[in-house]
């Protein structure tokens, strides 16, 4: 049932609505403005009327109709699907972060820009990159912000000949996407049979036009790319460009940076990599770094660090530096980066969120940096055993996995007709959400399972000994397989339709059509 | 070890089955040359009572003024329930809701703010959000170029906020998109709409209208959707959510002529959809025959986002019926399932990147999903009663401020046009020195205009509130008094 479908009229919720205009003079019911009439709206919008409580059972319940990783196993590929500790939650949402307007004075807003001054550190160190802005909102504005430097680059050093971005076939769909966004057409290349790039027709691909290459490493077929080295050269000679797609870097936090592998730019989704939450689609945040050639580019503000307080204005309370001498921080403006690609963002990104992957970063420490990479790779390598053993088709059984890996459905679909979608919605009913599912296109009924390091050695079993039933059960019932979900709020539902007859917004009088 | 559950005699029987003689061992393929040494610039893990102990101090840092600043971002009550459900780990730690079996509580969530949203704009469809106000004027730009197919030119009038226009300008001149800046009216405050006539016959895209506009002030909006409409281009509207509570919803915008909007002669989904759909609504006859924004777009920062320092906020965006497949972002349908019990699920997803790729309509894949269920369970609370009473209020609470400033000797207000909760005031001495003084008695007085519009003088951009009282008014006006003395 909709919120709307509960409203009851005239019903109101007293104890969130204003009482009346503070001021001297201001209308008592607060209602009545001096706005010329033609400029107000004549209908009333369409809101629940609702009690608090109405509104508190509804969205409660709805919450419990969701699978989270607070509540299951979600070995979702390339989405990183680790535990959000709570602690990195009640300390970004403290009182005074959450209070600071934006365009306050910047000596009020000390505490956090220290926070974001330290994480921009941290995610230098870890990426090997001279230079991080923590301004982009999201993985794919990470992207744009990246591609953009590239083409800045560029331009102010003349080279204007330079229209394409290589992509390989691999790619998240944001790559592509991006490419164009920023102005640049797309060459894409093909994967070898290793799951690594097509060197010929790399070599083939790259000219004078290149712009350059984005790739993940390790790459959505959860293998590092063995030759990163040689393709670094190949892109480098040509004048173009190493665009390094974060998506991956959990894989090998700590382990290889980026920078040394000869990455240009990165992006990293601290949504992913830094265990902020997903919230059933973002906020995410897509932090860039730069090498030394990009400094200027970087998108804005970023953060920087001064010996002396700021001058002035409200209150004084500076930092300490680590040696006790008095610090301050403030935003780069224009002025500071007159070539910088300029903002993506009306004020300074997601700081809420960048919060949260601080104290995610400083809660882990040096050390805990590397043991992400270490038990990402472990489970994922034992899960990847486990399920060869018990009989499934690893994509490539040949190579290590990285913190994910690739098995295809394929013999089981020519066996019994049960799919990938079939075994995906059938694990469900097990309690489990299913990864991945046909990404990447390269592998034929592919199922990309990321465990991430925070599931124990007990939930990587239960989860192959699901999978075994369920292909015990592709033999003996497929129909109970095909006609998975069976134990969800809604069975399978029809996208055709939903597509066709398109309903994106409640009305009063069409609820009956599908009740 | 911090979030990592494994004991050592799991990691020995893992091992054992991978056939790896330890974890070192799994990252053999990579070269060795590549691999990194000790992280330097992160110090030794700290525990939670550590890290809090770190994290209130930093807090306790960013002493709170009493704030005044609006330009963008709202200072409002947001009730104890709101974060409280939203945090809840089933609505915070879900994924996109790819797997819609498993995922209809985000869903039904996302399906309600649409049809909140769209309602509060008075628009036919939604999606679920982009990142914040700003990107999402970018977007709309993009999005009013692809369906206007001929022109590369849109309108964007100076009392849009300085902000977003930088944002505007850093996204879509990579697709040589030109922004042409239309000049405002310095005796109202709104856009000039003499200036606006010199581009009568020349070839434009879109042109965006701010409601309220930077300024505060009130744009005649109705002139300036059939302005555009009547050039074959597109209103965009660029509106606070809000404020819609009482003002015209962007739908609703300019005079009953549907011929002369672009969206409504192109192809026959208007038609499908308005017959299919609309017409099942009696209520929905008159929006039916007035053309309107034909895109309305803001930040929803207003219902329910804490104003944390910029952000995370949402963007979000709503549409004419025939617009919808150039619609950028995810977008929720309500469908039926195998039993025919209804049930919802993304739609439309191929617009998107991870299945058009380089021909999406737009890069982005997260949204700011989160933001959007605390804005639908804030609506949801405060139903549309509570939020004409905090619009009023504000505006209230915004004009006693004004009145009470004027008395102030030298300080006037600057524009005549009627404002929503913004006003601009003009000091008789410097702005920049005048905030600086103000927030040394521990109020944060304003938006200092003079770097963005030096044209103004001495002119901050003044915000109260329903978060405001009597008593905090007349702070501000003794500080300004005596920043001023």
């Amino acid at each position: 049932m909709l919120i709307f479908e509960r409203s009851h009229p005239g019903r109101r919720n007293a104890a969130q609505a204003p009482h009346h205009a503070a001021a001297a003079g201001g209308p008592s019911t607060g209602l009545r403005t001096g706005i010329p009439a033609a400029l107000l709206r004549q209908d009333r919008p369409q809101l629940p009327e609702a009690s608090e409580m109405d509104a508190v059972r509804h969205y409660t319940r709805l919450s419990q109709k969701n699978f989270s990783i607070d509540t299951h196993f979600y070995p979702l590929g390339s989405c990183t699907m680790k535990y959000n500790p709570r602690a990195c939650n009640t300390l970004a949402m403290l009182p005074n972060f959450l209070a600071r307007h934006p365009l306050a004075p910047e000596a009020t807003g000390q505490g956090v820009l220290a926070c974001l001054y330290d994480l921009q550190e941290i995610l230098k160190d870890v990426s090997g990159m001279a230079g991080v802005s923590l301004m982009p909102m999201a993985g794919a504005q990470g992207e744009f912000a990246g591609i953009a430097m590239i083409r800045a680059y560029h331009d102010a050093r003349g080279d204007k000949g330079r229209s394409e971005i290589i992509v390989p076939d691999a790619a998240h769909g944001t790559n592509p996407a991006t490419a164009v966004m920023c102005g640049y057409t797309v060459k894409e290349i093909p994967t070898d049979a290793n799951g690594d790039v097509d060197l010929d027709a790399l070599r083939a691909a790259t000219g004078p036009q290149t712009a350059g290459l984005m790739l993940t490493n390790p790459s959505t077929l959860g293998v590092f790319e063995k030759q990163i080295q040689a393709i670094q050269k190949i892109i480098h000679d040509a004048g173009g460009l190493l665009y390094y797609d974060g998506a991956n870097l959990n894989a090998i936090l700590g382990k290889v940076k980026p920078g040394d592998m000869g990455f240009d730019v990165i992006h990293m989704n601290l949504h992913k990599t830094f265990s902020t939450p997903h919230g059933g689609g973002g906020p995410g945040a897509g932090a860039v770094g730069v090498a030394q050639r990009l400094l200027p580019f970087l998108p804005l503000p970023v953060v920087e660090k001064f010996p002396s307080p700021p001058a002035g204005e409200g209150a004084q309370r500076a930092g300490e530096g680590a040696s006790g001498e008095a610090v301050s921080y403030r935003y780069l403006t224009e002025q500071d980066l007159p070539q910088s690609i300029g903002h993506l963002s009306a004020f300074s990104g997601n700081i809420g969120i960048l919060l949260r992957a601080y104290v995610y970063a400083r809660m882990l420490g040096a050390e805990g940096m590397h043991r992400v990479a270490e038990f990402a790779t472990l489970n994922a390598n034992y899960l990847m055993a486990e399920l060869h053993k018990a009989g499934f088709t690893v994509a490539f059984p040949q190579r290590r996995a990285s913190h994910e890996f690739i098995v295809s459905m394929k013999p089981l679909k020519d066996a019994t007709g049960i799919s990938a979608m079939d075994v995906a919605k059938r694990l469900l009913d097990k309690g489990y959400h299913p990864p991945t599912t046909y990404f990447p296109t390269l592998v034929p009924e592919c199922l990309l399972i990321e465990p991430t390091e925070t599931e124990s050695k007990k939930t990587l079993d239960a989860f192959v000994a699901a999978m075994k039933e369920i292909r015990d059960e592709a033999h003996a019932t497929p129909e109970l397989v095909k006609g998975a979900p069976h134990t969800m709020p809604v069975r399978r539902l029809d996208d055709v339709k939903a597509a066709r007859e398109l309903d994106l917004t409640w009305k009063p009088t069409a609820n009956t059509r599908t009740a | 070890m911090p979030f990592i559950p494994h004991t050592e005699q799991d990691i020995q029987a893992m091992l054992a089955s991978i056939g790896a003689k330890n974890i070192d061992a799994l990252f053999d393929e990579i070269p060795a040359v590549l691999r990194s040494g000790k992280l330097t610039a992160i110090g030794d893990g700290l525990n939670e009572m550590q890290v809090t102990r770190l994290m209130q101090e930093r807090a306790a840092q960013d002493v709170q003024p009493l704030n005044f600043i609006g330009a963008g971002a709202y200072e409002h009550h947001i009730p104890a329930a709101v974060w409280e459900i939203a945090t809840r780990g089933e609505y915070y730690t879900a994924y996109t809701p790819y797997q819609a079996e498993a995922s209809q509580g985000t869903l039904q969530t996302l399906y309600e703010y649409q049809t909140m949203i769209a309602s509060l704009t008075g628009m036919d469809a939604s999606n679920a959000s982009l990142y914040d106000g700003a990107s999402a004027l970018a977007e709309a730009i993009l999005m009013a170029v692809r369906a206007h197919k001929t022109s590369r030119r849109v309108l964007l009038p100076a009392t849009v906020s300085p902000l977003y226009r930088s944002v505007a300008r850093s996204i879509v001149k990579l697709q040589n998109i030109e922004l042409v800046e239309i000049p405002f009216d310095i005796a109202t405050g709104t856009t000039d709409l003499n200036a606006l006539q010199q581009h009568v016959g020349s070839d434009i895209a879109a042109l965006v209208i701010p409601q309220p506009n930077f300024f505060g002030a009130l744009e005649d909006v109705d002139t300036l959707a059939d302005w555009a409409h009547a050039q074959g281009a597109l209103a965009i509207a660029l509106v606070n959510p809000l404020t819609l509570a009482l003002l015209k919803a962007p739908g609703q915008w300019g005079s009953p002529s549907p011929q002369s909007s672009p969206a409504s002669g192109r192809g026959s989904e208007r038609e499908v959809g308005q017959a299919g759909i609309l017409s099942q609504d009696k209520n929905s006859q008159n929006q039916f025959s007035i053309p309107g924004a034909d895109i309305a777009i803001g930040d929803g920062q207003p219902l329910g986002a804490p104003l944390s320092s910029g952000g995370p906020y949402f963007g979000f965006m709503c549409c004419k019926q025939a617009l919808v497949r150039q619609m950028p972002g995810r977008i929720i349908g309500r469908t039926v399932d195998l039993d025919g019990k209804p049930g919802f699920t993304l739609t439309l997803q191929a617009r998107e990147q991870h299945i058009r790729r380089a021909k999406a309509t737009s890069n982005i894949c997260s949204n700011q999903g989160l933001m959007v269920t605390a804005a639908t369970i804030h609506m949801a609370l405060l139903g549309s009663d509570g939020l004409r009473r905090t619009a009023a209020v504000s505006h209230a609470n915004t004009q006693a401020l004004a009145v009470q400033a004027s008395g102030v000797p030298g300080v006037k207000r600057l524009f005549s046009a009627p404002h929503f909760h913004e006003v601009v005031l003009h000091l008789p001495g410097s702005s920049a020195k005048v905030l600086q003084s103000m927030a040394g008695q521990g109020i944060a007085g304003g938006f200092d205009l003079k770097p963005h519009y030096p044209q103004l003088g001495n002119a901050i951009l003044v915000c109260a509130t329903e978060t405001k009282t009597n008593e905090d008014l007349q702070r501000y006006v003794a500080a300004l008094r005596h920043a001023l003395h």
